[in-house]
C-alpha cells in the first residue's frame, strides 16, 4: 500500500458544501491541520442551489420575532419529531451565525435603515429568512469558500470518499477516497473526521438535487457502525418545474409564495384554502382577502394557506392533480404575474426569472408557472448529540444535511442554510476538542486493500451491467414506491426489488480508464444510493402513520404513539452495503417542561 | 421527432478527436441532457463536468459550436435546426479529459486575493443600504463557471501571460472588493502591478458570455481602471496618503491574512 498518496491531518472534512466549509473554518481557526475533501470543485457543492434565505430570528422586520418562536415554528413544522435540543441550539444560535457572514463579506438585502431585511416563509410566523434575492444558497457558500480559502486551509477537490477507516475500538482513523481527475487513490489519517456531504436525492427520478446528493455520508457512516434515524422522513418539495420534461424537478424557490405568489388549479381557483389542517387553521387565512392583506402588514390578516410547511402544501398539489384539476403537464400553476409588478418580480426573484425564460420559454412577469412537487431534502440522517454533532462512532461527526433531527418529519424552508452554519460551527469545535487530545492514528492496511479493491471492481468484470442502467432502475422504483404518497405493499416491493438491485450492482463493469471516468464515478456512488435507498423503505416501511414527509395513504393520520420514537437503523453485521439493516423504534428525548410550556400556552 | 448530431471532442492532454453521437431528439432539452443520454447509452466514460442543472453552479461550462456556453442552459431548440453541434472543452484550460478542463488557475487565482477585511462589527451589527451593497451584489452573483477566463484573449490562446493576469473574474472579485462598504483593505496597487489590470483592454468578450449578464467591463473592469490610475496619479490624494493616516491598508499591508 505504500505507493498510494497519504496524508496525515487533525480533522478532515468530507464535503465543502455550508456545513463542511463552516466545520473547517471553525477547527482551522483553533490552529490545527485541516482538509477539507469534495467529491466536486470548490463552491459548486449543492449549497449553491438554496435560494430563498436563511431563517434567523434577528427581529430585524418584526421585533416580536426570537429564538423561542423560531424554535416553535421548527418543531411544529417537523411535527414535533424534531430533537427539541437541536432545534433549541439552531434558533438560539442562527441569529449570530448569519451576522458572522457578514464580517466575511457577505451583502444581503437591507431594510430601510440599513439591517438585514429578512423575508416571509413556508411556517414561519414572521417574516425571517436573511436573504440575496433569490440566490442566497450561492452568497453563503461563496462567502464561507473565500474565508476558507483566505485561512489557507488544504482543500481536496473532486476527490470521492469511499470508506471510513476504523480501528479495533471502533473509532474512526481516516478515509479512503479516489481522486476523479486521476482516478488515483488517495487515504488520508484524521483524528477526527466531519461528514458535510448533503442528501440522498439522486435516488428519486424528479428531483432538485445534483449527481452528488447520492448519500455517500449517511451510507459510509453506517458501514462504520453509526445509526440512521428518521430516513423515511424526504421532503417532497412542493414547487418543482414540471416542463419542459428535461428539467423536471428543478427547484422554484418558495420565495415565489413569501413575495405573494399564489398556487391555482386548473379552473383558477386558490386551492390551498381546502387544505389547511387544523394544527395550522388559527393561524391561517379564511378568505383571499384576508391573506392578501398579511403580505404588508401581518397584523391585518392571517398567513396565506400558500405559506403552508412544504409537506402539506406538496400533498395539496399532489391531491389536485390526481383529482383531475392540474396543470396540461401534471402540475399546478404558480402564478407571481398577475400579482406583482414585473419590475418587482424581475428583482426580488431574478434567477427564476431567468430560469424559466431560458429554460421553459415561460415570462414569470406574465404568465404563470407550472410546478409539482419534486424530492428535495432528507429530514433523516446520522444521529448525532446536538451539542457536539457526535454520532456513536468515536471520532465521527456530521452537521448538516446528512446529520437527523433537527428537523423532525419535516424542515421548514429557510432553516436548512441556518441548519448548515449553527451545526457546521459545533461539530467543527466537537472535531478540535477531540483532535487536541489525541495522537496520530495509522490506517489498517488491510483496511484500505479491502476498500480500494471494493472501489476498482467495476473495472475487473469482464461483463457486467451499466451502472447508468441500474440508477434509472433505482429512480424509477424509489419514485413510483417510496414516493410522496406511500403504502405498504409498496414498500414491501421496493425493498424486495433493492434487494435484487444490490444483487445486480455488484455485478456493474465499466470501460474505459480511471481518468474522469463518470461510468465508474457512478459505479462508486450505487452502494450509498442503495444503502439509503434501503433505509429510506424500511423507516417507510415501518412508520404506520402519517407525518411531515412520510405520508401512507394506508395510514393517513398521526399515530400519537409513534410520534413519541425515531426509527433507528443500523447494520446488523459484517461491512458494507450488503450486509443487513436493522431497524428499531426508540423513544425521542424527553422536551423539558420549560421549552413545552412554550406549546401548552399556545393551545390554552 | 427529428435526430440530434453531436460531434463531441474526445481525449486528454495528449490529444483527441471528434466523436460523432446521433441521438433521437426530445422536446425542450438542453445540449446536457444530450450529453447524458449519451453517457448513458454509447458512452458512459464520456468525461463532463454538471452538478445544479440550472445554471447556478457553472460546473458545465463547456463551448458550443465554438463559444462558451453551459451545457445546461442550452437548449438544443435554440442553435441552429438541423446543423451538427459541436461541443469542445474550454480552450483557455488544459484539458482533463473529453469536456472536462483543469481550473485550478482560477483557484490559484483566488488564493492571491487579500482577504476581507472589516471594521469590528458594532453593537445591534453593521449597518448599510441597499444602494450600497447593490454594486458588490452584482458581482457576487457570478456563478465561477470561469467562461470570462476562457474567452479573454489576454490568455485564451496566450499561456504565457497567466502568471502576470488574474483575468475579468478576478477584476470582478477585486472590484467587489474595493466598493464593498466594509472592507478596509486597498488592493489597488496589487491589481495594477500583480493582477495585470493593465493588459485588459476592454474588448468586452468577457461581459458577452456572462451568463449572470454581470457587467464586467463597464461595471467592474473600467472603475477599476479609474481607481487604480487615481490612486497613482492623483496628486491630492497622494498628498492626502502622506499626512493622513490612512483609512484603508495597502496592498503589501493587506497581503497579511487576518486571524
Amino acid at each position: 500500500m505504500s505507493q498510494i498518496e497519504h496524508h496525515d491531518y487533525d480533522v478532515i472534512v468530507i464535503g465543502a458544501g455550508g456545513a463542511g466549509l463552516r466545520a473547517a473554518i471553525e477547527a482551522k481557526g483553533r490552529g490545527l491541520k485541516v482538509a477539507l475533501v469534495c467529491k466536486s470543485l470548490l463552491g459548486k457543492a449543492h449549497t449553491v442551489m438554496a435560494e430563498g434565505g436563511v431563517a434567523a430570528a434577528m427581529g430585524n422586520v418584526y421585533a416580536e420575532d426570537n429564538w423561542k418562536v423560531h424554535f416553535r415554528d421548527t418543531m411544529r413544522g417537523g411535527k414535533m419529531l424534531n430533537h427539541w435540543r437541536m432545534a433549541q441550539l439552531h434558533a438560539q444560535e442562527s441569529p449570530d451565525r448569519v451576522q458572522e457572514l457578514e464580517g466575511w463579506g457577505a451583502l444581503f438585502d437591507r431594510t430601510k435603515d440599513g439591517k438585514i431585511l429578512q423575508r416571509d416563509f413556508g411556517g414561519h410566523r414572521y417574516a425571517r429568512l436573511a436573504h440575496v434575492g433569490d440566490r442566497t444558497g450561492l452568497e453563503l457558500i461563496r462567502t464561507l469558500q473565500q474565508r476558507a480559502v483566505s485561512m489557507d486551509i488544504d482543500v481536496f477537490m473532486e476527490c470521492k470518499v469511499v470508506r471510513l477507516t476504523t480501528d479495533n475500538d471502533g473509532a474512526v482513523t481516516g478515509a479512503v477516497a479516489y481522486w476523479r481527475p486521476t482516478g488515483e487513490f488517495v487515504t488520508f489519517g484524521a483524528k477526527s473526521i466531519v461528514l458535510a456531504t448533503g442528501g440522498v436525492g439522486k435516488s428519486w427520478k424528479f428531483t432538485s438535487n445534483s449527481w452528488e446528493s447520492t448519500g455517500d455520508g449517511h451510507a459510509i457512516a453506517m458501514w462504520a457502525g453509526a445509526s440512521l434515524i428518521d430516513m423515511e422522513c424526504v421532503q417532497f418539495h412542493p414547487t418543482g418545474m414540471v416542463w419542459p420534461l428535461s428539467v423536471r424537478g428543478i427547484l422554484v424557490t418558495e420565495g415565489v409564495r413569501g413575495d405573494g405568489g399564489v398556487l391555482r388549479n386548473s379552473d383558477g381557483k386558490r386551492f390551498m384554502f381546502d387544505y389547511v389542517a387544523d394544527m395550522f387553521r388559527a393561524e391561517t387565512a379564511e378568505s383571499e382577502d384576508e391573506a392578501d392583506r398579511w403580505y404588508d402588514d401581518h397584523t391585518a390578516g392571517r398567513r396565506p394557506p400558500e405559506l403552508l410547511p412544504r409537506d402539506e402544501v406538496a400533498r395539496s398539489i399532489n391531491t389536485e392533480v390526481k383529482a383531475g384539476r392540474g396543470s396540461p403537464h401534471g402540475g399546478v400553476f404558480l402564478d407571481i404575474a398577475s400579482r406583482r409588478t414585473a419590475d418587482d418580480i424581475r428583482k426580488r426573484l431574478p434567477s427564476m426569472y431567468h430560469q424559466f425564460m431560458e429554460l421553459a420559454g415561460v415570462d414569470i412577469t406574465r404568465e404563470a408557472m407550472e410546478v409539482g412537487p419534486t424530492c428535495h431534502y432528507i429530514m433523516g440522517g446520522v444521529q448525532v448529540d446536538p451539542d457536539t454533532a457526535a454520532t456513536s462512532v468515536p471520532g465521527l461527526f456530521a452537521a448538516g444535511e446528512v446529520a437527523g433531527g433537527m428537523h423532525g418529519s419535516n424542515r421548514l424552508g429557510g432553516n436548512s442554510l441556518s441548519d448548515l452554519i449553527v451545526f457546521g460551527r459545533r461539530a467543527g469545535i466537537a472535531a478540535a476538542d477531540r483532535a487536541e487530545n489525541l495522537r496520530q492514528p495509522s490506517l489498517s492496511e488491510s483496511q484500505v486493500t479491502e476498500y480500494v479493491d471494493e472501489a476498482l471492481a467495476p473495472f475487473t468484470r469482464e461483463s457486467g451491467e451499466n451502472p447508468y442502467d441500474l440508477q434509472h432502475e433505482l429512480q424509477e422504483l424509489m419514485q413510483a414506491n417510496v414516493g410522496i404518497i406511500r403504502t405498504e405493499s409498496e414498500l414491501v416491493e421496493a425493498l424486495e426489488k433493492l434487494e435484487v438491485l444490490k444483487e445486480r450492482a455488484a455485478n456493474v463493469a465499466v470501460g474505459g480508464g480511471r481518468v474522469y471516468n463518470p461510468g465508474w464515478n457512478l459505479a462508486t456512488d450505487l452502494p450509498s444510493m442503495l444503502t439509503v435507498s434501503t433505509c429510506t423503505a424500511q423507516g417507510a416501511r415501518d412508520r404506520r402513520e402519517s407525518r411531515g414527509g412520510q405520508t401512507r395513504e394506508d395510514f393517513p393520520k398521526a399515530d400519537p404513539e409513534l410520534g413519541k420514537v425515531n426509527f433507528v437503523q443500523r447494520q446488523s453485521s459484517g461491512r458494507g452495503f450488503s450486509s443487513e439493516i436493522t431497524i428499531t423504534p426508540e423513544p425521542l428525548p424527553v422536551m423539558p417542561d420549560e421549552l413545552m410550556a412554550i406549546f401548552e400556552e399556545e393551545s390554552k | 421527432m427529428s435526430d440530434v448530431v453531436m460531434h463531441v471532442w474526445r481525449g486528454d492532454a495528449d490529444g483527441g478527436q471528434f466523436e460523432e453521437y446521433t441521438i433521437p431528439k426530445q422536446d425542450g432539452e438542453v445540449v446536457l441532457d444530450v450529453i447524458h443520454r449519451i453517457q448513458a447509452t454509447e458512452a458512459p466514460d464520456l468525461a463532463c463536468r454538471w452538478n445544479c442543472k440550472a445554471g447556478k453552479c457553472g460546473s458545465c461550462s463547456a463551448e458550443i459550436n465554438g463559444k462558451p456556453r453551459l451545457l445546461c442552459m442550452t437548449r438544443i431548440d435554440t442553435l441552429p435546426e438541423g446543423e451538427t453541434i459541436t461541443v469542445t472543452p474550454m480552450r483557455a484550460f488544459p484539458v482533463i479529459r473529453d469536456l472536462v478542463t483543469d481550473v485550478s488557475f482560477n483557484y490559484e487565482q483566488a488564493r492571491k486575493v487579500p482577504a476581507f477585511n472589516p471594521p469590528p462589527r458594532p453593537e445591534g451589527g453593521y449597518r448599510m443600504s441597499q444602494i450600497d451593497v447593490e454594486r458588490g451584489q452584482e458581482f457576487r452573483k457570478c456563478i465561477e463557471c470561469f467562461m470570462c477566463q476562457d474567452v479573454c484573449h489576454v490568455i485564451r490562446d496566450h499561456e504565457e501571460n497567466k502568471s502576470r493576469y488574474a483575468g475579468p473574474r478576478f477584476f470582478i472579485r477585486y472590484a467587489e472588493l474595493e466598493m464593498h462598504p466594509l472592507d478596509t483593505n486597498d488592493r489597488r496597487d496589487l491589481v495594477r502591478e500583480e493582477m495585470g489590470l493593465g493588459m485588459c483592454n476592454i474588448t468586452k468578450c468577457c461581459t458577452e458570455v456572462c451568463p449572470e449578464h454581470i457587467k464586467i467591463t463597464d461595471n467592474a473592469i473600467i472603475p477599476l481602471k479609474e481607481r487604480v490610475v487615481d490612486a497613482d496619479y492623483d496628486p491630492i490624494a497622494w498628498l492626502g496618503r502622506k499626512i493622513r493616516r490612512r483609512t484603508k491598508r495597502t496592498a503589501a499591508e493587506a497581503k497579511v491574512q487576518p486571524d
